[in-house]
């Protein structure tokens, strides 16, 4: 599937000595903006995304909570999780989050991933998995510090959204984007919707929710997709959202230099026993003690 | 045709097999394991069919070792318990290396070197395979946290193993007259004599 994008900046398992075609590299950075407050929890944004998308996730069952379905899958790349809490004024909230991919700038996925070219990160900031590339280990969804790819069970591939990146390559914003009926998900270049966001926080401020914010962590260079909260402070209450997500210290262990090291360590063990063999040679048997056994032999003949 | 009827048995038959299948599910273990440790050696995925195959081959292949290795390790484990001798042994290592075996102290069927060879593997491995069901992802589901500890000590105890297995084999190499043990069973009395003398005693009553 070569799309001749040319504007990939990032792509898994190559070194950045070799980068991928990024010779249309004059792409602003984009960014989906979804304002938590303005939410009304319809879940428009969810069939907008199975229609466009064509895939059709089993109809599940009531868990006796609106979530529906209750977790992402790999047929299922963007869910509303509704979180009731209650404030200090004893006032009940529902909180409603879209979850999805986060397009991290610094994405966990891609760091993990063994397979070349398996996930792509475009110059415009979109996470993409390149499915065909995809060898089904679940890497992925080991580094992901949002708990977002899940492997399809049918064709042992990972999934998530992906920012409707077929979409944006032709000028269209992504479907949950155009589908929401309230404006509460906006879509635009990253810096547009800081200023949109700045807007939001403003009047959400004025409006009594002191410690309203702009969720754009920067444990992970900051993300393509934003959240508007009203407790931007505390991130967790809306469905455990985390708070200053980063990737692992394991994953950066597992991924990092550790590697290349061992690789060399495991060659200077060759190349060792090599050097060893022609400077020290072989130990052999000594021709004394083959002597030796040999006269035994001789006098128990005798 | 035996060349010499009275070269000494190391190995049976049963042994021989059992090593046999350790080496070589280790040695497509490596090469499956290095394809998804680090870029560089991906293309050996290509020795399995791709690397979906890889993926999917390389646990199975890994069960069968942990199988074999726990069988070979229950036959060996004790003639592989350390002695003040072996540490002497090891206190000398760096002369042996350098050539120069003559003062070494006796050693019997393993030496030091051999046994801490031995103990290092049986450790490696029971990390491997507790590491490896961790990161299985087609059988087993187990939270995040502990899925990126297992990816690390798998990584590591991987390559540790593959060091290791490197010096096993050059030791082979090295000493001559020791790989043949692995082959038919038997070494020369010469060979006993000089490398396992306590051993040479034990056998052959002199």
């Amino acid at each position: 599937m070569s799309m001749q994008s040319q504007d990939i900046i990032r792509r898994s398992a190559t070194s950045s000595l070799t980068p991928p075609p990024q010779v249309r590299d004059h792409k602003l950075e984009v960014a989906k903006l979804i304002d938590v407050s303005i939410c009304i929890g319809c879940k428009g944004c969810q069939v907008a995304c199975s229609e466009w998308n064509d895939v059709r996730d089993e109809v599940g069952h009531n868990h006796g909570i609106y979530d529906n379905p209750v977790d992402l899958t790999a047929k299922s790349w963007t869910v509303m999780r509704f979180a009731e809490h209650q404030d200090e004024g004893g006032r009940l909230q529902w909180l409603i989050r879209k979850d999805g991919c986060m397009h991290c700038a610094d994405p966990g996925c891609l760091k993990s991933c063994p397979s070349p070219g398996a996930i792509i990160q475009y110059a415009n900031g979109v996470v993409d998995f390149q499915s065909e590339q995809c060898i089904g280990c679940g890497y992925c969804v080991t580094g992901c510090p949002f708990n977002v790819p899940r492997i399809n069970k049918e064709d042992n591939k990972a999934y998530k959204c992906t920012l409707c990146s077929d979409r944006l390559a032709v000028g269209q914003e992504p479907s949950c984007v155009k589908t929401c009926p309230t404006g509460a998900i906006q879509f635009g270049s990253k810096e547009d919707m800081k200023l949109v966001a700045e807007d939001r926080i403003k009047d959400l401020k004025e409006r009594g929710y002191a410690n309203a914010g702009l969720y754009d962590p920067q444990g992970v260079g900051g993300t393509h997709v934003m959240y508007v909260l009203h407790h931007a402070d505390r991130p967790e209450l809306y469905s455990g959202l985390p708070s200053n997500p980063s990737i692992s210290a394991l994953v950066s262990i597992w991924k990092g230099f550790t590697k290349p090291l061992a690789t060399l360590a495991l060659a200077g063990i060759a190349l060792g026993s090599l050097f060893h063999y022609v400077t020290k040679g072989p130990n052999e048997v000594s021709r004394e003690i083959e002597e030796e056994i040999e006269r035994e032999d001789k006098e128990e003949v005798k | 045709m035996i060349r010499d009827p009275k070269d000494l048995k190391r190995y049976n038959a049963s042994e021989r097999a059992n090593h046999w299948v350790v080496g070589i599910s280790f040695i497509l273990l490596a090469l499956s394991g290095l394809a998804f440790f680090h870029p560089a050696f991906f293309p050996l995925t290509q020795l399995f069919g791709g690397p979906v195959w890889t993926r999917i081959l390389h646990p199975y292949i890994g069960v069968l070792m942990a199988v074999a290795f726990l069988i070979i390790f229950l036959r060996f484990k004790h003639l592989n318990k350390m002695t003040p001798a072996d540490k002497e042994w090891l206190a000398k290592a760096k002369n042996m290396v350098d050539g120069n075996d003559h003062d070494m102290p006796e050693q019997g069927k393993y030496n030091g070197g051999q046994k801490v060879m031995f103990w290092a593997l049986a450790i490696s491995m029971l990390l491997m395979t507790l590491s490896g069901i961790v990161i299985w992802r087609a059988w087993f589901h187990l939270p995040v946290d502990i899925v990126r500890l297992g990816a690390v000590v798998h990584a590591a105890a991987g390559a540790t193993m593959i060091g290791l297995i490197m010096v096993h084999v050059y030791a082979a190499i090295w000493v001559k007259g020791t790989i043949r043990a692995m082959w038919y069973g038997t070494v020369t009395r010469a060979w006993a004599k000089q490398h396992h003398r306590g051993w040479y005693r034990q056998v052959t009553g002199k």
